[in-house]
């Protein structure tokens, strides 16, 4: 199969503690996949490994059909490549406008000089526009994210990514914390996302995980257990010994 | 053309810069046709020189907040390039000065002196209190004012740009780049205290409110035109700064200032934004002590001891991080307070068992106003204009309610 991403024998050792250990994981490039995995599997760590954030100690990141090794990038231009990551608390710049939020995240240029001389287009203004109305926030982009619900907040991160353009979604627990009517809008988001994209979705919640309907792959002490569909990987005396027995 | 039709919207968009344009505008007119040059002379040239020196301390506080209340760097090195900036330009203000003293007395003599001569005896002018009679290397372009000048910009801006990138680049933030810039700042004053570091040592430059070949005009028209000059520096300067914030990049540095990681996700290269805002900021202070010190007419190295970096802060805090008016108003606020306590115009206090000496009971004031401000009033003395304009931010204490209640927490959603 064709991958976009491509995970081969990482590990890494945190003062001894060996948080991932021998992971290997391929994403293609529409698929939308979820992580589940109980506290300490390694899921965020994964996260960190893919966006720059941690470097492992042995193994292989290779992006996209040129096979680019991650590794050597920082994390800007990892972003740039085109992997956005969605944190698992909302982190939007809460002091700005969520016009300016969007504004920041629509994929144009990043350098300090071209960012410098930038004056938003009409078209930059629309596709600002038409993300506002994808997540919901269409009347709100005058207000200050910071004066937004805790759901909204979520939706405006999802939306500056999109607005980022990434070939590969990572989403950190995208539901905590939402009421029944946020987390469908979540779902039909992501899943939106998914036709044109990659998408990785960490979550607990498996309720969520089962609206998300796509394939599974458990982490448990930073390796992977099993993977295939939800309903495939429930079965697994193994999953239902580490994880979901508890 | 071109630029007409981007600075318009940007006035038309902001009233509060063109506000302060005219603010100042006004304020160089009234101080002009009160002082003694250009009319009735309310205003002493000694008090143009203050205001003038105040207007280039409001400079390199806009430098300041742009660095600190934007981008979140607490530079605590930024009056070390205010201090280069000032050397600088009194290298040759005290070359081209002493040359001229040195020619016309050596005129007087039978044979006319050769160049060398002349060269050898101003050395001897300038570096006889440290022992010097040689010009050292660093004084090669001294003679050429337009080098001093193009120095005054590149100086401060490469060891802004060298420091910042070895900081920037090994990702030191926080109190961390604040106690290295702090060290780099100590460092470059310990070096100019020393004799042999080339700048006279601890006596600095001196003389240098008299300009070359300009012994016919009396310091009172002098005043004024480095006022002028100040004005003019620190509107163009705001022009130039409100330009930078108002757009995308001032999105991204406040974005910096709040969540440096989340702007790295987005796909930005953090560091080189702070290098550029660090670099630029470095080369409006050198021009702001370009300024300065021919006004002050000596510079020290003491000038550039750490505290006043420090001082540099407390003006931005008190003044209003985050909003280029608040660092302008807080630098002359503070200042000119300042000036008026350790002047000794405020008569002493007696409390019969102790007289309050105001000036030394002015720095403890000035560290209560800068606890109170912190505490009490983050946003400083620009806080008062959103109080006018009924702008009001949401206290934000307490966590987040939850989904359901919209944008309220905690302690807000008592109220």
């Amino acid at each position: 199969m064709n991958s976009l991403l491509e995970v081969s024998g990482v590990s890494v050792t945190f003062d001894g503690f060996r948080a991932i250990n021998n992971l290997s994981f391929t994403i293609g490039p529409q698929e939308m996949r979820a992580i589940i995995g109980p506290n300490g599997a390694g899921k965020t760590t994964f996260m960190d490994i893919v966006t720059g954030k941690t470097k492992p100690d042995t193994g292989r990141v290779v992006w996209g059909e040129r096979a680019i090794s991650l590794l050597k990038l920082s994390e800007s231009q990892i972003a740039q490549v085109g992997i956005g990551r969605k944190f698992q608390r909302p982190t939007v710049f809460e002091d700005q406008l969520v016009r300016e939020n969007l504004m920041m995240a629509v994929k144009r240029p990043r350098g300090p000089v071209p960012v410098l001389f930038f004056r938003p287009s009409a078209a930059d203004r629309e596709r600002v526009e038409e993300l506002a109305g994808e997540i919901g926030l269409a009347d709100q982009l005058d207000r200050k994210s910071g004066e937004l619900s805790h759901g909204q907040k979520q939706w405006l991160e999802i939306g500056m990514l999109l607005a980022q353009e990434p070939k590969l979604l990572l989403v950190d627990e995208p539901a905590a914390g939402m009421t029944l009517a946020e987390r469908e809008h979540t779902t039909t988001l992501l899943r939106e996302a998914a036709k044109t994209r990659a998408v990785v979705v960490v979550e607990h919640d498996m309720e969520f995980v089962r609206r998300l309907d796509c394939r599974v792959t458990v982490l448990h002490e930073g390796a992977v257990l099993a993977e295939g569909s939800l309903d495939f990987v429930t079965q697994n005396p193994e999953v239902i010994e580490v994880y979901l027995g508890r | 053309m071109a630029a007409a039709s981007t600075r318009m919207p940007l006035l038309r968009k902001h009233p509060s810069l063109l506000i302060f344009l005219g603010v100042l505008a006004l304020f160089t007119l009234a101080v002009t046709l009160m002082s003694e040059a250009y009319g009735p002379g309310i205003i002493s040239a000694s008090f143009v020189k203050t205001l003038g020196k105040t207007l280039c301390l409001c400079l390199i506080a806009l430098a300041m907040d742009l660095v600190w209340g934007y981008t979140g760097i607490l530079s605590l090195g930024h009056f070390a390039f205010f201090g280069l900036g000032g050397y600088m330009i009194g290298m040759w203000l005290m070359y081209a000065r002493t040359r001229d003293i040195v020619v016309a007395s050596l005129a007087n003599g039978a044979l006319p002196p050769t160049p060398e001569e002349i060269r050898d005896a101003v050395a001897v002018q300038i570096f006889g209190v440290v022992g010097g009679n040689t010009f050292p290397t660093i004084w090669y372009f001294a003679s050429s004012f337009w080098a001093q000048l193009a120095l005054v910009v590149l100086v401060p801006g490469l060891l802004a740009l060298v420091f910042g990138w070895l900081a920037f680049r090994s990702r030191v933030t926080g109190v961390y780049l604040s106690i290295l810039t702090q060290a780099m700042t100590l460092a470059l004053a310990l070096w100019l205290f020393q004799n042999d570091s080339g700048l006279r040592g601890n006596n600095g430059l001196s003389g240098l409110q008299n300009l070359p070949g300009a012994d016919a005009i009396p310091q009172s028209y002098v005043s004024i035109w480095f006022f002028w000059a100040s004005a003019a520096a620190l509107g163009l300067a705001y022009l130039l700064c409100f330009w930078i914030v108002s757009g995308k990049f001032g999105s991204v540095l406040r974005g910096i200032r709040d969540d440096e990681a989340r702007v790295r996700f987005l796909g930005y290269p953090v560091e080189g934004f702070k290098l550029f805002v660090f670099t630029l900021t470095a080369v409006l202070a050198g021009l702001a002590g370009a300024l300065y010190y021919p006004q002050a007419g000596i510079i020290n190295p003491a000038e550039m001891a750490p505290i006043a970096s420090v001082y540099l802060a407390v003006w931005v805090a008190i003044g209003g991080r985050g909003r280029l008016y608040g660092a302008v108003i807080g630098a002359a606020f503070v200042s000119l307070v300042s000036s008026v306590f350790t002047g000794g115009r405020v008569p002493d206090v007696n409390l019969g068992f102790y007289t309050i000496q105001w000036v030394d009971w002015w720095q403890v004031m000035l560290g209560i106003a800068f606890v109170i401000v912190t505490i009490v009033a983050p946003k400083g003395i620009g806080g008062l204009f959103d109080w006018f304009e009924g702008v009001k931010s949401p206290d934000r204490k307490g966590e987040p309610l939850g989904p359901d209640d919209g944008a309220l927490r905690e302690k807000e959603a008592v109220e």
